[in-house]
Formats: structure tokens, sequence, C-alpha cells
């Protein structure tokens, strides 16, 4: 059993360290420039530890990390598939990795034609007019879209539209970037069978309408089978829609969202094109419009001037909604999407979008003949589906947290849980294109024994995980009470 | 099952409505709801003084699982917000038709009228219809 992790500062002893390795003191001349209240006191107190303390101590906090390189993670919403280190090894090339962006364009060509070729795939692939890469994450990527779809009302002298519709079955960051951007959050309802109401939607459009944010296949693991006349009805009351790309890798190389009637979209690279993720970042959230927001994409973005390339920026696109981070970027993310899809082809995002798909299907099959409910039995999932556990809340009283917790132990990371928050006690369930069917296999298992486990000695899953450096936390009080600084303890 | 008292009127959406001697109205979340969401661990609760309307968002519970919005039933004037909630969230769980009350309310003029609130035994209607 792997045992917690100390804090770095209780390894440390004073005087220990690896002296002769320190940066030499620069001398009281080199900080003459520094103005007196600017400088320290005292020394930071940094831990005191032997190289090889410091080696292990990470090398084991890295040990505990459940990721995709250790476990299947199926994590619904967030497409946790496998990076492919070729990937890695490419973006990682000396002439990559130490090209400086303020590098004149002429000694970045080969770069910017990565650049340029990565937006001409995506523009490709999602049927859009135009790329920007400069987002930062998806979010990032949400903002620069509900902003351009302002910066085109207002264009038409048509800023009273404020209203963002956003259906219930919508990604949870919607809401929030319509708030970011000082629009109205519409709410609509879904149907049973996980459709929007058309009904709602036709009450809800008007001359206040600035767009609609979706994602299909939506948050509830379904495809949206009305999106050709939610396009119409939107398009026709004067609003634009926003495609939120969370949920790409269903129909990547299938159905293109250009096509669908989406006026803008954003992708994550960090998950349909597989560049790491679930770190914090860094992250990308490239963004595509169609013809009506061209005007508008943020600024730089890679153009092709005869033979060579160059970056775009205010003086060529004077209605831009402007800047959104330093330079153009993440530029590493940006290459390892570039050379994913280099490596995958059009016949291979095809296959991605196909296998994703399969894989759900399967995973949701086998979990229903195992005794688990679907929380839309009547649809077929897209790329990752939902699970209701309510009738084992009800009848054992285990929840679908204690299942989580519970698959630690059997070496899974868990599903989401809790979300979509439209199905009670719910796991939603992303197996994505990477895993083999034995490893979906021993996952359909181990949630079989949990489930027997859950009828038999409930007691085993509801007080897991018991095979982890920490058994189950106190989230409540964590949240409560939250207290994110390790503090020493007076020495006896 | 969980408790739905009868003296009192309801929501679809699982707010709970008190009518105060003076005709005010104290306003919380059912039961059902607390129960539902589990422990909670933030409650904002609207400020004295605001005009509110039925139907608009007026107060957030959120738990571990969730952040939820909590619904004015009925138009009206915010006379006070649970003050006491901002401490002690776990009171809506533990009380949630007592001290984990989470606003008061004076209704506009004619707005009770205007508005559809269950009875105890019509919410238990509502309650028995989600369970399947």
């Amino acid at each position: 059993m792997p045992q917690q992790e100390k804090v770095i500062f209780e390894y440390s002893t004073p005087g220990r360290g690896a002296e002769d390795q320190w940066p030499q003191d620069p001398g009281e001349a080199a900080l003459a420039d520094l103005p007196a209240q600017l400088r320290r006191a005292h020394p930071p107190q940094l831990p005191e530890v032997g190289e090889l303390e410091a080696v292990r101590h990470f090398t084991r906090l890295s040990q505990l990390n459940f990721s995709i390189d250790t476990h299947f993670y199926p994590l619904g919403s967030c497409t946790m598939k496998y990076n492919p280190k070729a990937c890695n090894q490419y973006a990682m090339l000396p002439q990559f990795l130490a090209r400086h962006p303020l590098a004149p364009e002429s000694s970045g060509q080969g770069f910017l034609e990565c650049m340029h070729e990565l937006q001409e795939m995506l523009k490709e692939v999602t049927g859009m007019r135009g790329v920007a890469l400069s987002p930062m994450a998806g979010a990032h990527g949400e903002f620069a879209g509900v902003a351009m779809i302002r910066a085109y009302h207002r264009s038409r002298g048509d800023a009273a539209r404020n209203e963002i519709i956003v259906p219930e079955a919508a990604h949870g960051t919607n809401p929030a970037t319509a708030t970011m951007c000082g629009c109205l959050v519409r709410e609509i309802p879904v149907d049973a069978q996980g459709d929007v109401d058309l009904a709602a939607l036709k009450a809800a459009v008007g001359p206040k309408t600035a767009g609609i944010m979706l994602t299909n296949p939506s948050t509830l693991g379904v495809f949206e089978r009305h999106i050709a006349e939610v396009a119409r009805i939107v398009h026709e009351a004067g609003g634009l829609l926003y495609y939120d790309g969370a949920n790409l890798n269903a129909i990547l190389g299938k159905v293109r969202p250009g096509d669908m009637g989406f006026d803008v979209i954003h992708m994550n690279l960090h998950k349909t094109f597989s560049t790491p993720h679930g770190g914090g970042g860094p992250g990308a959230g490239a963004v595509g419009v169609g013809e009506r927001l061209l005007p508008f994409l943020p600024v730089p973005v890679v153009g092709r001037d005869g033979g060579g390339y160059r970056w775009l920026d205010e003086s060529d696109l004077p209605q831009t909604i402007g800047r959104l981070s330093c330079f153009m970027g993440n530029a590493g993310v940006l290459l390892r999407a570039y050379i994913y899809m280099r490596l995958l082809g059009r016949e291979g995002m095809r296959r991605v979008g196909e296998f994703a798909t399969l894989n759900a299907n399967y995973l949701l099959r086998r979990l229903t003949e195992a005794g688990f409910d679907a929380a839309y039995p009547q649809r077929r999932a897209s790329h990752e589906f939902i699970l209701t556990l309510k009738r084992q809340a009800r009848d054992l009283n285990v929840t679908a947290m204690d299942f989580a917790k519970r698959l630690l132990d059997y070496g899974f990371h868990a599903p989401t849980t809790y979300f979509p928050l439209l199905v009670p006690e719910c796991l939603l369930i992303e197996p994505t294109e990477t895993e083999s069917r034995e490893t979906l296999d021993a996952f359909v298992t181990a949630m079989s024994q949990i489930l027997k486990e859950a009828s038999e000695e409930p007691g085993r899953v509801t007080s897991a995980p018991h095979t982890m450096p920490v058994r189950r936390l106190d989230d409540v009080r964590a949240a409560r009470q939250l207290d994110l600084t390790w503090k020493p303890t007076a020495p006896s | 099952m969980s408790n739905v008292p009868a003296d009192l009127k309801y929501t679809r959406s699982h707010e709970w409505i008190r009518t105060l001697a003076d005709g005010t109205l104290e306003i919380g979340v059912t039961d059902h709801a607390q129960d539902a969401l589990g422990d909670l661990v933030f409650v904002e609760v609207p400020e004295a003084g605001r005009t509110v309307k039925a139907g608009e968002a007026c107060a957030v519970v959120e738990s571990v699982k969730a952040a939820s919005d909590v619904y004015a039933p009925v138009a009206g004037e915010v006379l006070a917000g649970n003050a006491q909630l901002a401490a002690q969230p776990d009171l809506v769980n533990s009380q949630p038709y007592g001290a984990g009350w989470l606003w008061r309310l004076k209704p506009a003029a004619g707005a009770l009228a205007g508005v559809e609130l269950l009875g105890a035994a019509d919410y238990q209607k509502v309650l028995e219809a989600e369970a399947h």
C-alpha cells in the first residue's frame, strides 16, 4: 500500500544542502539597483535537504498520481485519452523549445507553418471558415467566442441583444462564460429523451437573443437530434449558435459543427487533440468561426503572404476582439495537437469518433447487463454515458460517491460524479477510443464486484478507499474550513 | 420518507413558504431538497431591501456535490436574510423548516394571488413522481 508522503519541510535538517551547487553570490554591486525596501531582511525559509532526499520525495509524490500513463481514467466530459509520446518528443525538439516568441518571423517560418497548418486542419475538421489559436484553455475559448458574438451584434447596431440561451444539458461553464461577457443567461429545459425542448426554445428567443450555447453531443451523453431545427429557430430570431467543443471527440471526422449551423466553436485541444491535461494547464482552447464572425477573431493569427507566413494583427483585422494572451497562446501545447493531427490524418480522425463511441456503447451495454441503470436507456450513447445509482442509493444506502471511492481500490480513476446535476446519483463515464477491450472488461468486473459488495458488505464500500495513502476524506470539513497552508509545528 | 409539514406551502422547485402572523413570508428549502444536496458548505442569502420578482434566483445553497439557486416563490421585498447561515450552513440540513430558513419576504401587493403554491399533499405527490 502506498504511504502518504510527508511535506518536504518535514525532511528538513538545518545546514543540510548542496552548497557547492548554489548560484554564486552576485555581490553587493549587482544588487545596487534594488531599492532597500524591496530587499529581503532574512533569507527565505526553504527546506534544507540533500539532493537524494529531494529526488526521492518528488519521485514518490509522482508515484502517488493517478494518470493516463498509469490508470484507466474514465472521467466523463474530460476526454482523458492517451497522449502519444511521439507528440511530446517532436514538440520537445530543441529548435521548437529554444525559439523565442519575439524572434523575427523570418527565422520562425517552420514554426509559423506548423501553426498555419494547424489552423487549416482545425477549420477543415470543424467546418468553420477561420481559426485562432491564442486562447489558453476551454473557458478562455468560450470567453473569446461569446465576446465575438457580442462584437458582431454591436457592429450591426444591435447592441440590445444581451441574452444567451443555455439548455440545462449544456456544459457547466457556459452560463459562467455568458455572465463574464456581460450577458444574461436564459436556461431552457431538455425533454425526457435528452433533446432540447423546442417549444421552450421558441418561447425564449426574441429581439434580446444574442445566441445559444450548446454542446453536441450534450452533457447527457446523447446527440442533439433537433440541431438543424434549433439552428433555424435561433438564426431566424437573429441570434448566433455557439458550439462548446467539450464533446467534439464523439463526432470527430463524422459530423462538423459548421455543417450543423454553428457560427462559433471552441476546441479543447487538450481533450480531443490529445495534449496533456488534468494538471491545471497549460491548455489550449482554439476558436473557430463561420463567415459572419471572421472579422472579429482574436489576434494574432497566422496568415500566409505569397510564399511565407506572418502574424496577422490589429492592422489586418481592425474589428478583432483583441489579444487574449501573451504572444500567441501555449506554443508547446499547440505543437503537440498539430503533431497528433498529422499522425492521425483524415482517416485516423474518423476512427477516433467511431472508436470513442463504440467503446462507450460497449461499456454501457455491459454495465447495464451487470445490473446498473442507464440514465437514458432508450438512447444510444455518444462518446460517454450516464449511469444513475438512484436505486442503489435508495435500496442499499450506497451512493455514487461510495462507488467512485471504492473504484480507487480496484485501480481505476473514478468517473465524474454528480454531474450533470440533472441526473440524481450519477456517474458520467467516458472511456475514450484509446482503451482496449480488456481494460473495459476489467472495469466492468470491478463495478460488478463493488455492486456485490454493496449488497453483501456495504460498509466496505461506504468506508472506501482502503488501499490509498489517505482514507475517506472529510470533504465537507475541507470545504467549510479551507486551509491550504502548511505550518510547521513548534519543535518539542 | 422526507418530512413535509402540513402547515406550509411549497413549490415544485422545493422551496417552502411559511406565512407569519404579520402576513410576511419565511422561505427555505425542503427536507427533500437538503437531503438531495447533501451536507451544505456554503449558503448565500439575499440582502434586506432587495426587491425580487417571482421565480428570480435569490439564494444559493452549495454542497460538496452541487451549487443550486433558490428561487423567490412570490414577488416582494426581502426583509432579512438568515445571517446565521454564513457561519452555520449545516442548519439547513439539520433544521430545514426551523433555524435553517433562508430569507423573509414582504410580498408585493396582490403577489400571492398570482402564484400557484402547493399544499403539503400536492408537494408530497411531486416528490413521489420524482422518485420514479
